[in-house]
């Protein structure tokens, strides 16, 4: 047996043993997966086992180096990891941005002391975190940003305003992107820097979407005083000073890289496929086929484009683990799976008809079809707008001129 | 399984585009067509082709073949379809040999195979009997006769039935005209006397052939596969044939966007070059995105094939589709994005919008594949 082989062996009877049949739902929501964090309170005792024997092996983390909370797993390993996972539909043990954006970058660009303290926290599900990139003048235009961050001796001191910052009022610590030089040209004075959200001088407002829900909010910085480091060698600004721009830039391959491994059109609303779910409202014609053919055709196309884009996610995954890396074609996956997505809800609104559009005395139900067909309108705003990724694509994959 | 060549195939397809570029460019097709040669492609180069081991790519060793599976036939028909090389590779290589190696008998095996490898049997299949790709509608007739058959009936578009030596030709042997059971193939060949072949020159310079047979007497010799149990086979062969073909236009629609992007960083209008107009950028940037997706759909189509036969149909189905759309709209936007040009006989895009638009046709396009989808989802 190879070693390969053997891995596989031992991860098929660890995951017996230890993942939870209540864990096995293979359908992961934002409402159903761990994020952990300060506040976190663990659903179910079944989750919480379930992450307790996934730390102590560090599969929270599993392709983090050991000394910083991970397994410490090749490339080849942690496939086999995800594919018995999958095999069981076991949910993730632990899922939040400390895992899937701050924890590359920190591992690309972070001192070792950085490292430690924050890749532990992140792996150990302590520390949830949020993002702030945006500020209401600086969406798609991310460099034009004007949050202010004055170097004060011993401290920083920062005073603007982030939007769209998910989940700031739940998370623990912010990642943010700052100015700390006016007069540079806009991408060269920004700075990369991690703050303790009870930080004094930090508040935070929930923001009212569409779909009558949202993880989004305001997050205020009105003369927040930051140490220049929080220990030895472990700074708040992670690299260079005036050189965040290089730090966000690889964070945001990694979010594109996230939100490009949704699945489009499963999950969202259930895990039935949308022919099933058409079949049901609507039923059949007398020779047994859906009984609407335009609706029908749009189903099996939408369903032929998730599923090549399905094998897209798992063959560039291959790819960058035989060395190509992605780049700039996670933008790629970011703008088919937000369009696919957003076709997949308006589909399946589609098919509710007007019962779909109701409304409950309460308002737009959290969870529902038309819950989720409005906010997936986001997804083709959130983390680079359809627009810029095709920008992206066009400069950076396909290296066509500059205007 | 890695959804990625592995060395050998990466291999073949160097040494592919290397012989391609070289031996059969954009312009030999053009030749063919313009001289009018009657085969619609090159005997000298489909001889070269067969002794690089490409005409037995499929087959087995043991028989002569070199073995590289369908992985390793879809390699090839991507060059094939970046340089929109004309030959039998299709209809006797992968149609043909698939027929042979997989359902003949022992005896078919011994017979054809080394022919298929050495390049000196033609192939061609025989399924359709109307414009549309129906492969379950099929009303030619095998009516017993003494200890054998006698077969009847016409089909349209057999590809390269205008120059086959051997017609592998899909009859009815028992129930309805629409009914999957009741078919039987045979494997007959195809200068009988009882046959009569009409050429039919294709849009994209291709020949196919309308055939009609009276009469024609076989014997259980000739059967390939099981009686009344041929749509089997059938699904077999034509589930190879739509990966390679999606592995064809697969390199037909890079190929188009490649020369297109090419000309949006040359060409100068407004005192710019084109391609830095946000509307042709994002354009480009869709196209480039289905192209991404159309590659891991022919790709895992094809290693389904190599891997477990039997449960690739409906995954080359849906290759077949998610490809025909993709190469529909990367042909249609070279010719949009080069404006007049685009539209003349002397440059290429038109090419290959042409045979883009026959692969499509061929073995059922993008909305036959989703009706099948849906059918087999249940809905």
């Amino acid at each position: 047996m190879s070693d390969l082989e053997q891995f596989r062996a031992e991860t098929r009877a660890w995951l017996a043993e230890n993942c939870p049949e209540e864990m096995r739902d293979g359908d992961i929501t934002a409402e159903n997966q761990c994020w952990g964090g300060r506040q976190w309170e663990f659903q179910s005792d079944a989750q919480k086992r379930w992450f307790e024997a996934a730390l102590a092996k560090g599969y929270t983390v599993p392709t983090w180096p050991k000394e910083y909370g991970g397994a410490g797993l090749t490339a080849d390993e942690a496939k086999i990891l995800d594919e018995e996972r999958n095999r069981i539909s076991a949910r993730k043990p632990l899922s939040n941005f400390g895992i899937s954006m701050l924890g590359p970058a920190l591992l690309a660009f972070g001192t070792h002391e950085q490292k430690l303290m924050h890749l532990g926290a992140i792996a150990r599900g302590e520390i949830r975190w949020c993002q702030g990139y945006s500020e209401p003048g600086a969406g798609s235009d991310l460099a034009s940003l004007k949050t202010k961050c004055e170097d004060k001796g011993d401290h920083w001191l920062i005073n603007g305003q982030k939007i769209w910052t998910s989940n700031a009022d739940i998370s623990d610590w912010i990642f943010c992107l700052v100015r700390t030089d006016f007069d540079a040209p806009k991408h060269k004075g920004i700075t990369f820097i991690l703050m303790d959200m009870a930080s004094e001088g930090i508040s935070v407002k929930p923001i009212i979407l569409i779909s009558g829900h949202s993880p989004f909010c305001e997050t205020f910085f009105d003369d927040v005083k930051v140490p220049k480091a929080y220990g030895d060698g472990n700074l708040a600004v992670v690299g260079e000073v005036n050189r965040g721009w290089d730090v966000a830039k690889n964070l945001l391959v990694h979010e594109r890289g996230m939100l490009g491994t949704m699945s489009p059109l499963r999950g969202a609303t259930g895990p039935e496929n949308l022919g099933g779910y058409a079949a049901d409202a609507i039923g059949f014609d007398e020779t047994g086929r859906l009984d609407d053919p335009s609706l029908r055709q749009k189903i099996a196309q939408a369903e032929i484009d998730d599923w090549a884009y399905n094998l897209t996610v798992e063959r560039m995954n291959d790819e960058a683990n035989a060395g190509n890396g992605l780049g700039a074609k996670s933008s790629m996956l970011k703008y088919a799976a937000s369009e696919l997505t957003k076709k997949g809800s308006q589909l399946r609104m589609d098919i509710g008809g007007t019962e779909a559009a109701t409304i409950g005395p309460d308002g737009i139900e959290y969870g529902s079809l038309a819950n989720t067909w409005l906010y997936n309108r986001a997804y083709s705003i959130l983390g680079g707008t359809t627009e810029v990724q095709l920008n992206i694509i066009s400069k950076r994959v396909l290296d066509l001129p500059s205007a | 399984m890695s959804l990625i060549l592995t060395e050998e195939q990466e291999m073949l397809q160097d040494a592919a585009n290397g012989f391609l570029t070289e031996n059969a460019p954009v312009a030999a097709f053009r030749e063919i067509r313009d001289s009018k040669n009657p085969d619609g492609f090159s005997r000298d180069l489909w001889k070269e082709m067969a002794a690089m081991g490409w005409a037995g790519i499929i087959v087995n060793e043991e028989y002569g073949g070199s073995e590289f599976g369908y992985v390793g036939a879809g390699v090839l028909a991507e060059q094939m379809g970046r340089n929109l090389t004309a030959s039998p590779f299709f209809s006797t290589s992968v149609l043909g040999a698939t027929a042979v190696q997989r359902y003949g008998t022992a005896k078919q095996k011994e017979q054809h195979l080394g022919a298929i490898c050495d390049g000196s049997t033609l192939f061609a299949l025989a399924v359709d009997e109307g414009p549309r790709h129906r492969p379950e509608h099929i009303e030619f007739t095998a009516t017993p006769h003494g200890n054998g058959y006698k077969l009847s009936g016409a089909k349209t578009f057999v590809a390269d039935g205008h120059v086959a030596d051997k017609l592998i030709i899909a009859a009815r042997t028992s129930g309805e005209a629409r009914d999957p059971s009741g078919i039987t193939l045979f494997l007959v060949d195809a200068d009988a006397a009882a046959i009569e072949r009409t050429h039919t020159p294709m849009i994209d310079s291709r020949n196919a052939a309308n055939i009609t047979v009276d009469d024609l007497e076989v014997t259980g010799d000739d059967i390939l596969g099981e009686v009344d149990g041929g749509y089997e086979a059938l699904e077999g062969i034509l589930s190879a044939g739509r990966a390679v073909l999606g592995a064809e236009m697969s390199g037909s629609s890079q190929q188009a966007f490649d020369i297109t992007t090419d000309y949006l960083k040359e060409r100068e209008q407004f005192g710019q070059k084109i391609g830095s107009f946000q509307g042709l950028q994002h354009r480009a940037a869709h196209l480039a995105t289905e192209i991404e997706m159309t590659k891991s759909a022919v790709l895992k189509s094809l290693q389904l094939l190599d891997d477990d036969f039997e449960s690739a149909s409906a995954t080359c189905s849906m290759a077949k589709a998610k490809s025909g759309m993709t190469a529909q709209l990367s042909t249609q936007e070279a010719i949009q994005m080069h404006g007049g040009i685009g539209v003349t006989d002397e440059y290429d895009v038109g090419l290959y919008f042409k045979r883009v638009h026959v692969a499509q046709q061929m073995f059922g396009d993008a909305g036959f594949h989703a009706d099948r989808l849906a059918k087999r989802s249940g809905y």
